[in-house]
């Protein structure tokens, strides 16, 4: 199977340098955030996204694994934090513990059953999978079904920094991006990280070479859903609130799109490809029905023409290691 | 490096014009490696030709370039004064050339009888059924059995039969002999000579140089993506330490 | 115990559209090795085509039974020609975006201009009413919905398993390469194939239409349940996946008499159970 990413460059002391480079310059600009007039609601938000996407993309991009429901891991989590914040009256720590841990028990859960099959149809069954959940939570009363947990208080982080404080919770959330993506750095240029693109460059070679490659890729998964997880415990602060919209297919679909669109396999690319797509669905609410047609044709347009992505044709352009 | 067409003595035309099959400077790509560098060959109408070489030499890949099945492909292959060297399979099919490939190419998912049926007839002068069962008669027995369940043997007869049907004259056989028993061999080896009395003209790729010897009319030598050599039946006896250092054998 | 056989005829209904795409969808990844996530989207276009008609050509029914997988499958085609053969060669999971994307852009479409209810679509005249068959009441509609779903499976299957061109399509299937080198044009083959599929999907969406809404995303949450039973019943056989689709309906039918609440999810569960014991499913040929 042609991998889909065509990740060439290893961890490279020179593409290290380039990839902390640009961290630094993007932690730069995201922390001056507050002080240009951008709502910083519409960045928070972004910031989740972008690290869920990034979760998502560790997947795809290094483990050759499309998931086609990873809002299962958004949801699940954003339902978890939401209990234990409103219901349990948690503080937001440890609600964020709560909804993160959640993800990683529903990871590997949902890991176990989808690792058995490749390709094709591990796609299918998250999706599947992720369907079975949404109905579950459709049905259950703690998520309050189509209304969704509403009104879920910010309070105060570690007892000290106040959540409701938009500036507070913004420097929160960017901290958690940051901290989330440099665990995924740190992952993709592992040893694990090594064998991990190995199996998705040749799987048959990594298993005659010895790997036990169901538990690369079962360990990848739950890694991946777990981030995923957080992103989506992080997020409950920035709507305070927790719905189905999270866990349909179409979230699921959205994630893939801003991976795509950013660049499969590239350590940026879905921090791009979030900015723009959540800035897209902003600036394009009033088209209403519209926005999908787009969501569709860019889909479209990105597999034919387009399938390196932004961050991937830059630094393809540039021979940078993004 | 030796003027292959003049030097290669035809058997039953003149080896100007009327080739059947005229291919020069054939270069040919399997994604970025490059395989052929320069294959340069006739084959005239009636004989049966060999291309002999070690594995790797590009002999299979020879053939599929021929057939159109190879995607990047440069230089010229004139089939019946027809150029083809831009033509797609289906297309090369349909002017008359059939290919038989090494790895046989039985569907598993048809039986014997839609198996012998599939390649579509593509101008007159084919075999008909009776006269294939008349070559094979075996297959007439197996007709209802699953496509692989036969015997390899049954197989590369199967394989060869079903192309017979389509009014090809120009046969492509991929080492037709490969993993087969001594006496299936010789069965293959009696067909051969059947059909090449029947009028047919077949290229043949071996490596059992020994089975080539017993039908073959002219043979070239594959090497690296070139045709190195080549030499007449005839001169079969004096080439015999040629072969050794070519072939390795 | 009415009750009972009610949810069996419903569970049937479903089982016959379950098998329809499935159908399709199989047929589709043989000869193209693309799951075609745009399935959802193209049943729903053939239950449009069937309201258009009607609606706009005073064209009923049983000319829309024609018409409707004709001109959906057209449109298949030409999908097929201009979007989808440029993704041979490529990774699968590329075949499963692009279709999705189609998926959206149709669905999103169609949402424009019909928003989200659903249109009403009649029963034809001949097929109202019912019969009392003693142990149960039955819809005429609905008992032609299963008949004519099963004979439309069954003569698929035998056109693909007993005819000369399913045995060009599966030997197609099998080796693309060498079938064309027998001089038999391939691409215009997959083409037809895809088109074959696509008009399974829209004939479903003709047979939906008196019995569901006609809504734009009619085919959205029903794509995922065929996902759902072509992992359980592997796409290995065209038979299997007629079955497992009419025994999957039936199984959901019996669900939502004896445990409703189970009754949108069994089918996923189900899908869980068979991966952990069986993971190239029921008809097992590893992908």
């Amino acid at each position: 199977m042609t991998a889909m990413t065509d990740d060439t460059l290893a961890a490279s002391p020179r593409a290290m340098r380039d990839e902390m480079i640009v961290f630094a310059i993007m932690a730069l600009l995201l922390a001056a955030v507050p002080w240009t007039g951008i709502y910083p609601y519409f960045v928070m938000q972004a910031l989740c996204f972008a690290l869920l996407a990034c979760a998502f993309n560790l997947l795809i991009g290094y483990g050759g694994l499309l998931s086609f429901g990873h809002a299962m891991f958004l949801g699940t989590a954003g339902y978890c934090t939401a209990h234990a914040l409103k219901v349990w009256g948690l503080p937001p720590e440890l609600g964020i513990l709560v909804g993160t841990a959640g993800a990683a028990v529903l990871g590997v859960v949902t890991g176990y059953v989808s690792i058995r099959r490749q390709g094709i149809y591990f796609s299918m069954i998250t999706l599947a999978l992720s369907q079975l959940l949404y109905f579950i939570y459709l049905q259950a009363p703690f998520t309050h079904g189509e209304d969704g947990i509403q009104g879920i208080p910010q309070g105060y982080l570690f007892g000290v920094f106040n959540l409701a404080n938009a500036t507070t919770l913004y420097y929160v959330i960017l901290v958690g991006f940051l901290c989330g993506f440099l665990l995924i750095v740190r992952t993709i240029n592992s040893p694990f990280g090594e064998v991990l693109k190995s199996i998705r460059e040749n799987e048959q070679r990594a298993i005659s070479l010895g790997y036990k490659t169901d538990n690369y890729k079962l360990l990848a998964y739950i890694l991946s859903g777990t981030l995923a997880g957080f992103a989506g415990a992080l997020k409950v602060f920035v709507a305070q609130n927790a719905s189905l919209t999270d866990v349909h297919w179409s979230m699921s679909g959205e994630i893939v799109l801003m991976t795509l669109v950013g660049g499969l396999g590239t350590v940026f690319g879905p921090v791009v490809g979030a900015f723009i797509i959540i800035a897209m669905q902003q600036y394009l609410a009033s088209f209403g029905q519209w926005v999908t047609v787009i969501q569709g044709v860019i889909f479209v347009a990105c597999v034919l023409t387009f399938r390196r992505g932004i961050v991937g044709e830059f630094a393809n352009y540039f021979r940078l290691s993004l | 490096m030796p003027d292959l067409i003049a030097a290669a003595p035809a058997t039953t035309k003149a080896a100007t014009g009327g080739q059947i099959l005229s291919v020069r400077n054939l270069e040919a790509w399997y994604g970025e490696s490059h395989i052929l560098h320069g294959i340069n060959f006739d084959v005239n109408p009636g004989e049966v030709v060999t291309l002999l070489g070690r594995n790797g030499a590009g002999k299979t890949t020879t053939l599929k370039s021929i057939m159109g099945m190879i995607g990047k492909r440069t230089g010229s292959v004139r089939f019946n004064s027809q150029e083809i060297i831009r033509a797609s399979s289906d297309r090369i099919a349909r002017q008359g050339v059939a290919f038989c490939p090494e790895e046989r190419g039985i569907f598993a998912s048809l039986d014997v009888r839609e198996n012998l049926l599939l390649p579509p007839v593509v101008r007159a002068g084919g075999l008909t059924l009776d006269q294939i069962f008349d070559l094979f008669p075996n297959l007439k027995e197996r007709l209802n059995s699953q496509g692989t369940k036969l015997s390899g043997g049954e197989q590369q007869m199967l394989a060869i039969a079903r192309i017979l049907r389509t009014g090809a004259s120009f046969l492509m056989l991929d080492e037709p002999t490969e993993g087969l028993a001594p006496v299936i061999i010789q069965q293959i080896g009696h067909t051969i000579a059947r059909l090449k009395k029947e009028g047919f003209t077949i290229l043949l790729v071996e490596q059992n140089f020994r089975f080539a010897a017993t039908v073959a009319d002219r043979y070239y030598i594959v090497e690296h993506g070139k045709v190195i050599d080549g030499f007449a039946n005839s001169e079969l006896s004096a080439s015999m330490d040629k072969l050794h250092t070519y072939l390795g054998v | 115990m009415q009750a009972l056989y009610a949810q069996l005829l419903v569970g049937l209904i479903n089982g016959s559209f379950y098998a329809l795409l499935s159908l399709g969808l199989a047929v589709i990844f043989g000869m193209l090795n693309i799951i075609n996530f745009a399935h959802g989207a193209l049943y729903m276009m053939g239950a449009f085509c069937a309201y258009f008609l009607l609606n706009f050509f005073g064209i009923g029914y049983w000319w829309a039974l024609v018409i409707a997988p004709i001109a959906v499958g057209i449109f298949g085609m030409i999908l097929e020609r201009t979007l989808l053969k440029w993704l041979s060669g490529l990774d699968h999971l590329y075949g499963l975006l692009l279709t999705f994307g189609i998926a959206l852009i149709v669905q999103g479409v169609f949402q424009n201009f019909f928003g989200s209810s659903g249109l009403p679509y009649q029963i034809p005249e001949e097929l109202r009413g019912g019969m009392n068959l003693g142990f149960m009441f039955l819809p005429v509609y609905r008992g032609w919905v299963v008949v004519f779903s099963l004979v439309v499976c069954l003569a698929t299957w035998f056109l693909i398993e007993r005819t000369r061109l399913g045995a060009y399509l599966r030997a197609a299937t099998e080796n693309p390469a060498l079938v064309r080198a027998f001089g038999i044009n391939v691409p215009r083959m997959i083409t037809l194939t895809y088109g074959l599929g696509v008009g399974l999907a829209a004939l479903a969406g003709v047979l939906s239409a008196p019995i569901n809404q006609v809504r734009p995303l009619m085919g959205a949450d029903l794509i995922i349940v065929v996902f759902a039973v072509v992992v359980i019943g592997g796409m290995g056989s065209i038979m299997g996946s007629i079955i497992t689709g009419f025994a999957l309906g039936v199984v959901e039918g019996l669900t939502k008499y004896f445990y409703p609440e189970a009754s949108n999810t069994v089918v996923f569960v189900l899908m869980v159970l068979v991966l952990l014991v069986k993971p190239t499913g029921l008809t097992g040929r590893a992908a």
